[in-house]
């Protein structure tokens, strides 16, 4: 009775690492969003440009998405063992494994998004004497943005995954309490810090996720009118 | 660069990385086996329930959620959470922590692939497999089964590849398997040794992949030929 009293008291989970950590914690988390942040902006500038070329030259869908396919599949593990004899361990090796996650995901959505807008609608455009350029930026960018920022959102949330595996490569965000952890398996100090870890990586996905699908509600106040959803 | 290229090829070729433990066939051996286990247990206690929900059309919001819930947690997470789990079992490091932590990823691909291809078989022809005088156990095996299985095949492809890419961390929990050449070449800044390891997981995986498009390919029945799409893929 007392033996299972001092396990209650002591716990697997030491609340107290926490509050002891505060600052640890605050610093991950910076360097968390800024690796996530980096990797989908630059995933999404390259992914804009190749998706632009797609739509204007439709045979280089299936070498782009085979390409970016392959670099999909590659485990992250092992895109950081090609890049570290190359780039070092460095933000650079990171970022590149991230950005190079980003692309099949985003290019997908872009092209979907810009495919689905409705043939009529581009040509009353056509009809109203619209340019090329000016019906892309007016009508069927805003138009293909739920298919767009849907991609981005699982791209964000497979980036802030993906961050803690660049632990290894001594940056990892939340990554680095979990690898930490790992060296202290034996010890409540050990899981205690995999799981403060796993917790607040899933968190920040949720809380991106849930704030990309608010800012999208915002910025496309016509498909609210239609479909509260 | 070249040279460094050259080193790579050395290593190929050094006939001590091709025998005893370290050796690249046992390496490879365990990274295999250890796939083959943790998907194909995953995907026998994955697919009978969805089958049966598909079949009810009930669980939906279980298969959103398990595609959800997959992608948000890291699968270096879920390999880090199972070795204290593993630990606290009385099982010990190495086989038991990566079997669990590969077995928890595979299953949602498997669940929701075959959830949602079962609760979408076109009502008609369900409608008319009754109207033949079909039983319910045969409107699963003969109808919805066979018009779900590309998807289902769909899922062993995706569910595959991501165990593959994650047992390459299980070598951080004291397992074996090609990422021991990986993790030990961090940890010794080898770094011809990291690069080694890295191609042979990256060909294994993208081999496992096209392996399984070529499956899908051939499998696909010509009345159903139109592009799959991968409902809960995840990068690992």
């Amino acid at each position: 009775m007392i033996g299972l009293a001092q396990t209650q008291a002591q716990g697997v989970f030491r609340w107290d690492w926490i509050g002891r950590n505060i600052d640890a914690i605050w610093d991950r988390t910076v360097e968390h969003v800024v690796l996530t942040v980096v990797a989908v902006s630059v995933g999404l500038v390259i992914s804009t440009v190749l998706s632009l070329i797609i739509v204007r030259y439709r045979k280089t869908y299936t070498p782009i998405t085979w390409t970016t396919g392959i670099l999909y599949t590659i485990p992250s593990l092992a895109a950081l063992a090609f890049l570290v004899p190359i780039t070092g361990l460095s933000h650079l090796t990171a970022e590149i494994v991230l950005v190079s996650y980003t692309l099949l995901i985003l290019i997908r959505n872009i092209v979907a998004g810009i495919d689905g807008v409705p043939q009529d609608v581009l040509e009353a455009a056509r009809g109203m004497g619209y340019t090329r350029r000016r019906r892309f930026i007016e009508i069927e960018l805003p138009l293909a943005l739920p298919v767009i920022v849907a991609g981005i959102r699982i791209a964000a949330v497979t980036v802030i995954g993906l961050v803690t595996v660049t632990s290894l490569i001594g940056l990892g965000g939340y990554g680095f309490f979990i690898l930490r952890g790992l060296s202290l398996f034996y010890s409540p100090i050990g899981t205690t810090q995999i799981l403060v870890g796993t917790a607040l990586s899933v968190l920040l996905a949720v809380v991106v996720d849930v704030s990309l699908a608010l800012t999208e509600r915002a910025l496309t106040p016509w498909a609210r009118r239609k479909a509260p959803a | 660069m070249i040279e460094f290229l050259g080193e790579v090829v050395a290593w190929f070729t050094d006939p001590a990385n091709w025998t005893g433990v370290n050796g690249i066939p046992n390496r490879m051996w365990e990274h295999i086996q250890m796939s083959v286990l943790a998907t194909t247990a995953a995907a026998a206690l994955a697919i009978p329930p969805a089958v049966y929900l598909g079949h009810r059309r009930k669980g939906g919001v279980i298969a959103v959620a398990g595609v959800n819930m997959a992608r948000a947690i890291p699968s270096f997470a879920i390999v880090a959470i199972s070795l204290p789990f593993s630990i606290r079992l009385g099982l010990g490091l190495g086989f038991w922590p990566t079997f669990i932590a590969l077995f928890f990823l595979a299953v949602p691909p498997f669940f929701t692939n075959t959830y949602t291809a079962v609760a979408g078989v076109d009502d008609a022809l369900v409608e008319s497999g009754r109207g033949m005088g079909m039983t319910q156990p045969q409107v699963v095996r003969r109808i919805e089964i066979p018009v779900a299985s590309p998807v289902i095949l769909a899922a062993a492809r995706v569910a595959s590849v991501q165990v593959i890419a994650t047992a390459t961390l299980a070598a951080l929990v004291a397992w074996g398997g090609l990422g021991r050449y990986i993790i030990d070449g961090f940890a010794t800044q080898d770094s011809v040794q990291v690069f080694a390891g890295g191609l042979l997981v990256a060909g294994l995986a993208v081999v496992a992949e096209l392996g399984f498009s070529a499956i899908e390919r051939w499998w696909l029945p010509r009345g159903l030929r139109e592009p799959s799409e991968d409902i809960a893929r995840v990068a690992a």
